[in-house]
């Protein structure tokens, strides 16, 4: 039984080939899942969001095997991963961080294998077909500077005043073409999620 | 002949439970795949434009695959279908008119009983501009439950010189169809209309 009122799921990817005339082998490619979900507060104030936590928990896993699989690719070859919620004008931002924050991760981690570094996220409250960049870094090394990145998704019919838009969003690879130096991915130990 | 270039795919799609009303046995799906080319054509006025059509072929039929395979259904189940151009400020309209035949084609070659032409929508616009591209069902376009629109766009394309390619997919009427009109039991002359 599913903890979330989940309307629809939708799951993306993109594949650069190209940039700036040069190719891009193997191509970049980024993968975001994304539910479409009920707020159950919408409109009253609740004290009490742990209902929110326990869908965070749900949809940290269910979208990160779905964004993975989407890339079709073993969990192991994950390089980043980032996370965002997007809040209907009758809920508010804390909502957002109830999904996001307490629970969202360990499902997350494991559908990525590993995951010692901090996921990245952003929130935000708007109305339908509002943009929503998800930040992205290095699963397990927040300072590999190749692998920061956001990608932004949308969905022209949510959230409407009562919904939550909430995504996940990973990568096998990192900007197209990477030459602004930092740590790289080859030199990172990947213990403390910083380096 | 000019050359295709690729700068990125993009593909997704969506699978819809309800829409405030019961929850639906089988999730209907939606897809859209899009790519972002150069155009070969931008920045001058170029009379001859209609070899280019014939590169956009290989492409097209790589789109619907892809589509067809994200959807995860047998090529069979898919019932709707579009197809759509946003062409960069460095070209014109008629640059868009090319993705008629090998946009459409492409799409009518893998899916079976596929008799209705293919709903279409083109638009001269900057990175991040959005396209509604309409859907009809494949077989007879008059069939009520089944139109709809899928609205894509990529925030970075199309550059000037730049065009964005959509084929867009659907399987299963509306979530909560019920505005009457041809169902799709109700296809006899097979005309691609009804």
């Amino acid at each position: 039984m599913n903890k979330a009122n989940i309307r629809k799921i939708i799951v993306v990817t993109d594949e650069v080939l190209t940039e700036q005339g040069q190719k891009i082998d193997p191509p970049t490619r980024r993968a975001a899942a994304i539910a479409v979900i009920a707020n159950p507060f919408a409109g009253r104030f609740v004290e009490d969001l742990s209902e929110l936590m326990d869908i965070g928990e749900e949809l940290g896993g269910l979208l990160g095997a779905r964004a993975v699989a989407a890339l079709g690719v073993a969990p192991a070859q994950i390089e980043s991963y980032g996370k965002a919620a997007l809040v209907g004008e009758d809920g508010e931002l804390e909502h957002a961080a109830a999904i996001l924050h307490p629970k969202l991760g360990k499902p997350l981690r494991a559908a990525v294998e590993k995951g010692a570094a901090l996921v990245p996220s952003s929130k935000k409250r708007g109305g339908m077909g509002t943009p929503l960049d998800i930040p992205l870094g290095h699963k397990d090394a927040a300072f590999v500077r190749s692998h920061f990145d956001g990608m932004e998704v949308r969905v022209n019919d949510a959230p409407r005043a009562n919904e939550i838009v909430v995504a996940i969003a990973v990568t096998d690879s990192g900007r197209p073409l990477p030459r602004v130096g930092g740590l790289q991915k080859h030199e990172a130990k990947g213990e403390d999620g910083l380096r | 002949m000019p050359e295709l270039k690729i700068r990125k795919i993009v593909t997704g799609t969506e699978d819809i439970f309800h829409e405030g009303g019961p929850v639906a046995a089988t999730p209907r799906k939606r897809g859209w795949c899009l790519a972002v080319i150069a155009n070969p054509y931008a920045g001058r006025y170029e009379p001859d434009i209609q070899p280019f059509m014939d590169d956009l072929k290989p492409l097209g039929m790589e789109m619907a695959k892809r589509l067809i395979a994200a959807l995860g259904v047998p090529a069979g189940e898919v019932d709707g279908y579009g197809k759509g151009i946003i062409v960069g400020g460095g070209g014109e309209l008629e640059h868009a008119a090319l993705w008629h035949a090998p946009g459409g084609y492409s799409m009518r070659e893998h899916i079976p009983d596929s008799l209705a032409i293919v709903p279409s929508t083109k638009k001269v616009g900057g990175p991040g501009t959005r396209l509604d591209v309409p859907v009809t069902h494949k077989t007879a376009s008059y069939v009520r439950s089944h139109f709809d629109a899928l609205e894509v766009g990529i925030e970075d394309a199309p550059r000037a010189d730049e065009m964005v390619v959509a084929l867009v997919m659907t399987v299963g009427p509306r979530i909560h169809a019920r505005a009457g009109g041809l169902d799709v039991s109700g296809i006899k002359l097979r005309d691609g209309q009804k």
